[in-house]
C-alpha cells in the first residue's frame, strides 16, 4: 500500500535535489540519469518542449536565449531590484513588462515568472521521486536561504504550488543542514552553519540539545555566492579578450556562455590544483588562453568572501557568543570547497570546520529529515524539534516615514505582535497599513513587504474605532495578518497587495496553465497505475497457485499461465505503458478458467456454511476477475 | 498571501474589553479548567484537554499564567526554559502538520503566544516591564505617545533627570559640550576625554547597581504577592518603576556619551 511519501527538496541556485528518509538515514533520490544533482537550469528545445536539469545545460551554451539558470536570484524580487543582476546575468526581461508587475523572463519566445521557472525544476524532482517510489508524490518540504525575506519565501511556496506540491514547510537551509548533521541524537552543543551556495550566503548559530535544534541567531546575504566568483572571472576574461585580441564579445551569448563554463571548470580545478588553464574558442577561429594560479585566484576572491565576515560577526553578536563558545562549524554549499573559504572560516571561528558531510547534499538530506518529522516521525526522529527564527525585523511604517519595529529579528517563530489602530476621519471605513522588513530606521531603507488595506470598519466618529491587528509570522517565516474592530467585534476584510509577488489568482491561473506539462505527468501516472495493477494480479496469482483450483488445471494450462506470469513480471518495472497493459490483459485472459474454478470452489464452500474470509476471496468484489481482486497480505 | 489567515479566529478569541486583556485574567489560576474540550467535552486546562490530550484554542491569558506560574518576578530561568521546551514539543506547528486545519490554526496561535511569553519572561527587565504593564503602569520611556509627539514636533523627548544624578548629568553635559566645541576647532583635550571616561565609568557602575536594586525589589514583591497588603504592593511597584526609569535614563546617557566619543 503506498503511504504518503513526503520528500525533502533543496531548491538551489545552481543545483537542486530531492531526498527522503530511508529507514534511519536520509538518502538522495537520483534522476533518470542516475545522478543526484539536478542543475537548476531550464530550457526550451526547438519544439518548445521544456527541458530541465543536465539535459538543459547544453542549451546554455548552444542556444543561450532559450535557456535560463540561477533563477533563484530573481525570486521575490522586482524589476528595480535586479538591475545589478541584469548586468551580470543573461536574464532577458519580457518586452511588455510594466512597472510594478511581477517579473517575467524570456525563454525563447515564451515568458515565465521566476516561480513558474522554479516550478519546472520542482516538477522534475517530483517526477524523479514518483519514478523512484512508483507512487504519486504530492507533499514536500522545500528549503530556502535563512535570510530570505517574506516575498522570497512566498515565491518559493508559489513555485511549489504551481508544480503540484503541497508545501508542508519551508525550512531554512542552514537549519536543515544542522538536522542532517545532528541526526545522531548525542549531538549536543553550539553549532555554527556557514552556508555559501551558488547565489546566497547564510550563517546560522544553533543550540543543539536533547534533540532540540534551536536557532539562536541568523544572518546572511541573499546576493552573494559562487555566481559572483564566476562573474568576476568572466569579467576578467572579457576584458582580456578585448585588450589582447581586440574583440568585444560581451553581447555574444554563446561565447559568454562558453567562457562561463570554462571559468567554472577552472574554479573547481583550483580547489585541488595550484593552477588551472582557461581555454575558450572565439569567433573567427581565434582562441583565448590564460593560466590562473591559485594565488592569483585567491587574491581575486578575497573581497567577495570578505563579505561573509560582517554577517558572521553580527550573528555572533546577536547570539551573545564569542567564537570560542562555538563547539562546531559545519560547512554547506559547493563554494565552501574553496580552500580560501575554509581558511577564512577557520580564522573566524578559531577551529577547523567540520567537512565530513557532502556540502552539495546535506541540505536536501536535512529537508528529508524534517519531512519525516512532519509525517509523524520515526524511531530516529521522534525526539527532534526545530525551533527557528525570523531573520529580519518586521515593522510598520508610521508618521514621518519611520519604521516601527513590532517583531525583532531572531525572534523564535511562530511569533506575533498586536497593534491597535483607529480612524482619522469621521465615518472612515478603511485603514491602510504598510508592512516592512529590515533593520533600518527609515521605511524607505527597508524592504516593502505588502500594503494591507483593512476594509469594512463600521463607520464611526474619528478616533472611536479600535482596530486590533494581529501580525503573525508562521513556522515558514511568512507573515499573516488578521484584524478585528473591537467595539463591534467585526472582522475586517483584508486586501493584500504584495509588493513583489503573485496574487492567489495568478498562482491559480498558472496552475491551470501548467496542465501543458500535465501530459508528461499523466503518461507517467498511467505507467505507475498499470504497474500497481500488475503487482496486484501477480500477487493474487501467486496465492492462487497454492489453491486447490490450481491443481485442477491441466499441466498445459499451468505452463501457459506461467509464461504469461513471467512475461508480465518482465515488463512491469519498465516505462512502456502499452506493454504492461497488454501483458496484464493477456494474463487476465489466460487465467479465466482458473478464476472460474476458484469461484466455484468459493461458492460451494460458502454453501457449506464456511465464512467467505477463509477462502481469501474478498466480498463484494467487482464482477469479472476474482483472482485480480483477491485480498492478500 | 491570503488575507484573513485566521478564518477561524472569531470562534476562539475572547474579545477583550480592556486595552490589555491580560490584566483581567489573573482570575484564571494556573491549571484551572476554563471551558470544555472541543473534541471530547471534558473540562479543559490551559493548552490541552486533560482527558483526550487534544490541543485547545489559545486563551488570552497573561504570560505568567500561560506558563502556569504565579505573578512573581524572581523567576528561576532554568525552570522557565525547561517548561518552554516541554510546551514547544507539544504545541509546535510541526507536531500538527498532519492534523485538521482547526488544530493547526490553534497550534500556530498557541506556539506564537508561547514564544512571545518566553521571550518576555526570560529577560529580567522585559519581565519586570511586562508585570508593571499588567499592573497598569506605563514606563515613562516607553510611552508611545510621547515618542510620537516628539517625532511629530521635532522636539527632543523630555526625560526627567533623576534627582540624585542632577549634578553629575550637569557636569557631564558641560564636558560633552566643550568636547564638541573643541572638535569643531580641531583641537584635542586628553584631560577632558579622561574626565568624560571617568564619568561614564561611574554611570556604568550605577547602572549595574540599579540592577541589583531591582532584584531586591523583586524579592520584596514576591513576598508581598503572597502575604502583603495592596498598599505594600503598590509601594514596591512604584519603586520598581522608579528604578527602571533611572536605569533607562543612564543607559540613554551612556549611549549619547559613546556616540559623542566615537565621532572623535
Amino acid at each position: 500500500m503506498a503511504t504518503d511519501h513526503i520528500v525533502g527538496i533543496d531548491l538551489g541556485t545552481t543545483n537542486s535535489l530531492v531526498a527522503y528518509m530511508q529507514g534511519d538515514a536520509p538518502a538522495v533520490i537520483p534522476g533518470e540519469d542516475g545522478l543526484n544533482l539536478v542543475p537548476s537550469v531550464v530550457a526550451l528545445d526547438e519544439k518548445n518542449q521544456v527541458i530541465v536539469g543536465n539535459a538543459a545545460r547544453r542549451y546554455l551554451i548552444e542556444t543561450p536565449e532559450r535557456a535560463v539558470y540561477s533563477v533563484k536570484r530573481l525570486m521575490g524580487r522586482g524589476v528595480e531590484d535586479i538591475r545589478e543582476e541584469l548586468k551580470l546575468f543573461p536574464f532577458r526581461l519580457a518586452d511588455d513588462l510594466q512597472a510594478g508587475e511581477v517579473l517575467r523572463i524570456k525563454i525563447g519566445e515564451r515568458t515565465y515568472t521566476p516561480p513558474e521557472i522554479s516550478a519546472l525544476v520542482l516538477r522534475q524532482l517530483k517526477r524523479n521521486a514518483e519514478r523512484f517510489f512508483g507512487a504519486p508524490v504530492t507533499k514536500a518540504v522545500i528549503t530556502v536561504p535563512a535570510y530570505f525575506n517574506d516575498a522570497q519565501r512566498q515565491a518559493t511556496k508559489d513555485a511549489g504550488r504551481i508544480a503540484g506540491l503541497d508545501v508542508l514547510r519551508l525550512v531554512n537551509e542552514p537549519t536543515a543542514a544542522s538536522l542532517a548533521y545532528g541526526l545522531d541524537k548525542k549531538k549536543h552543543g553550539v553549532v555554527a552553519v556557514y552556508d555559501l551556495g551558488g547565489g546566497t550566503f547564510d550563517i546560522s548559530i544553533l543550540k543543539l540539545h536533547d534533540g532540540i535544534f534551536e536557532v539562536v541567531a541568523t544572518n546572511g546575504d541573499t546576493h552573494l555566492g559562487g555566481d559572483d566568483i564566476d562573474n568576476l572571472l568572466i569579467t576578467i576574461a572579457l576584458d582580456d579578450i578585448r585588450g589582447d585580441l581586440g574583440l568585444d564579445v560581451r553581447r555574444n551569448g554563446e561565447v559568454v556562455a562558453r567562457i562561463r563554463k570554462a571559468v567554472i571548470e577552472a574554479k573547481i580545478a583550483l580547489s585541488s590544483k595550484s593552477s588551472a588553464k582557461l581555454e575558450v574558442e572565439l569567433p573567427g577561429g581565434k582562441r583565448y588562453q590564460r593560466e590562473i594560479t591559485r594565488e592569483a585566484f585567491e587574491q581575486l576572491l578575497q573581497p567577495i568572501i570578505d563579505r561573509t565576515v560582517g554577517p558572521c560577526k553580527q550573528a555572533l553578536k546577536d547570539a551573545g557568543l564569542k567564537p570560542v563558545q562555538i563547539d562546531e562549524v559545519v560547512l554547506v554549499g559547493g563554494s565552501t570547497r574553496i580552500p580560501k573559504v575554509r581558511q577564512l572560516v577557520q580564522d573566524l571561528f578559531q577551529r577547523v570546520p567540520h567537512t565530513d558531510l557532502n556540502p552539495d547534499e546535506v541540505v536536501a538530506l536535512g529537508a528529508a529529515v524534517q519531512a519525516n518529522i512532519l509525517g509523524g516521525g520515526s524511531e530516529v526522529t521522534k525526539e527532534m524539534l526545530l525551533l527557528d527564527v525570523t531573520p529580519l525585523s518586521l515593522g510598520i511604517e508610521v508618521a514621518g516615514g519611520v519604521t516601527d519595529k513590532i517583531i525583532l529579528r531572531n525572534s523564535t517563530i511562530p511569533a506575533s505582535a498586536t497593534q491597535y489602530y483607529t480612524t482619522q476621519v469621521d465615518g472612515q471605513t478603511n485603514v491602510a497599513i504598510h508592512v516592512l522588513q529590515g533593520e533600518r530606521e527609515l521605511a524607505r531603507d527597508c524592504r516593502s513587504l505588502a500594503r494591507f488595506d483593512l476594509k469594512g470598519v463600521p463607520p464611526m466618529p474619528a478616533g472611536l474605532p479600535r482596530i486590533e491587528v494581529k501580525f503573525l509570522i508562521d513556522a515558514n517565516g511568512i507573515l499573516r495578518v488578521s484584524a478585528r474592530e473591537q467595539r463591534s467585534g467585526k472582522e475586517a476584510e483584508i486586501d493584500v497587495q504584495p509588493s513583489y509577488g503573485l496574487t492567489d489568482e495568478q498562482v491559480e491561473n498558472m496552475l491551470l496553465a501548467s496542465f501543458d506539462y500535465a501530459e508528461e505527468d499523466f503518461r507517467q501516472r498511467q505507467v505507475i497505475e498499470a504497474r500497481r495493477e500488475a503487482e496486484t494480479i501477480l500477487a493474487a496469482l501467486a496465492k492462487a497457485k497454492k489453491s486447490e483450483a490450481w491443481q485442477e488445471l491441466t499441466s498445459d494450462e499451468r505452463r501457459k499461465i506461467e509464461t504469461l506470469d513471467k512475461a508480465l513480471a518482465a515488463v512491469k518495472d519498465g516505462d512502456d505503458y502499452q506493454a504492461i497493459r497488454q501483458a496484464i490483459d493477456a494474463l487476465n485472459q489466460g487465467t479465466m478458467r482458473l478464476a472460474e474454478l476458484m469461484m466455484d470452489s468459493a461458492v460451494s464452500t460458502a454453501l457449506k456454511g464456511k465464512a467467505m474470509d477463509d477462502t481469501g476471496i474478498e466480498e463484494g468484489q467487482q464482477a469479472g476477475h476474482p483472482v485480480a481482486k483477491a485480498e492478500f497480505e | 498571501m491570503t488575507g484573513a489567515g485566521y478564518a477561524s479566529a472569531p470562534n476562539f478569541v475572547r474579545r477583550p474589553d480592556m486595552p490589555n486583556a491580560e490584566s483581567k485574567s489573573s482570575l484564571i489560576m494556573p491549571g484551572e479548567a476554563t471551558s470544555s474540550c472541543w473534541s471530547c467535552g471534558t473540562m479543559r486546562t490551559m493548552h490541552f484537554c486533560c482527558a483526550c490530550g487534544k490541543v485547545q484554542p489559545a486563551v488570552p491569558v497573561d504570560y505568567f499564567t500561560f506558563f502556569g506560574f504565579s505573578r512573581k518576578l524572581d523567576l528561576d530561568t532554568s525552570v522557565l526554559e525547561k517548561e518552554f521546551y516541554a510546551l514547544s514539543r507539544r504545541l509546535h506547528p510541526d507536531v500538527f502538520a498532519q492534523s485538521e486545519t482547526q488544530e493547526r490554526a490553534w497550534s500556530l496561535e498557541q506556539s506564537s503566544m508561547l514564544n512571545d511569553a518566553y521571550r518576555t519572561l526570560k529577560d529580567p527587565v522585559k519581565r519586570t516591564e511586562y508585570l508593571l504593564r499588567l499592573e497598569g503602569v506605563e514606563l515613562e520611556e516607553q510611552s508611545k505617545q510621547a515618542t510620537e509627539k516628539a517625532r511629530a514636533t521635532g522636539e527632543l523627548k523630555k526625560q526627567v533627570v533623576p534627582a540624585d544624578l542632577l549634578e553629575e548629568v550637569f557636569e557631564l553635559n558641560m564636558h560633552l559640550e566643550e568636547l564638541r566645541m573643541q572638535k569643531k576647532l580641531g583641537e584635542d583635550d586628553p584631560a577632558m576625554l579622561e574626565e568624560i571616561g571617568k564619568a561614564k565609568l561611574s554611570l556604568e557602575e550605577k547602572y549595574d547597581a540599579l540592577f541589583n536594586e531591582l532584584k531586591s525589589e523583586w524579592r520584596k514583591w514576591d513576598k508581598a504577592v503572597d502575604s502583603g497588603t495592596e498598599k505594600e504592593r503598590l509601594a514596591i511597584r512604584d519603586t520598581m518603576v522608579d528604578v527602571l526609569n533611572r536605569r533607562n535614563y543612564i543607559r540613554n546617557l551612556v549611549r549619547d556619551v559613546n556616540e559623542a566619543l566615537e565621532s572623535t
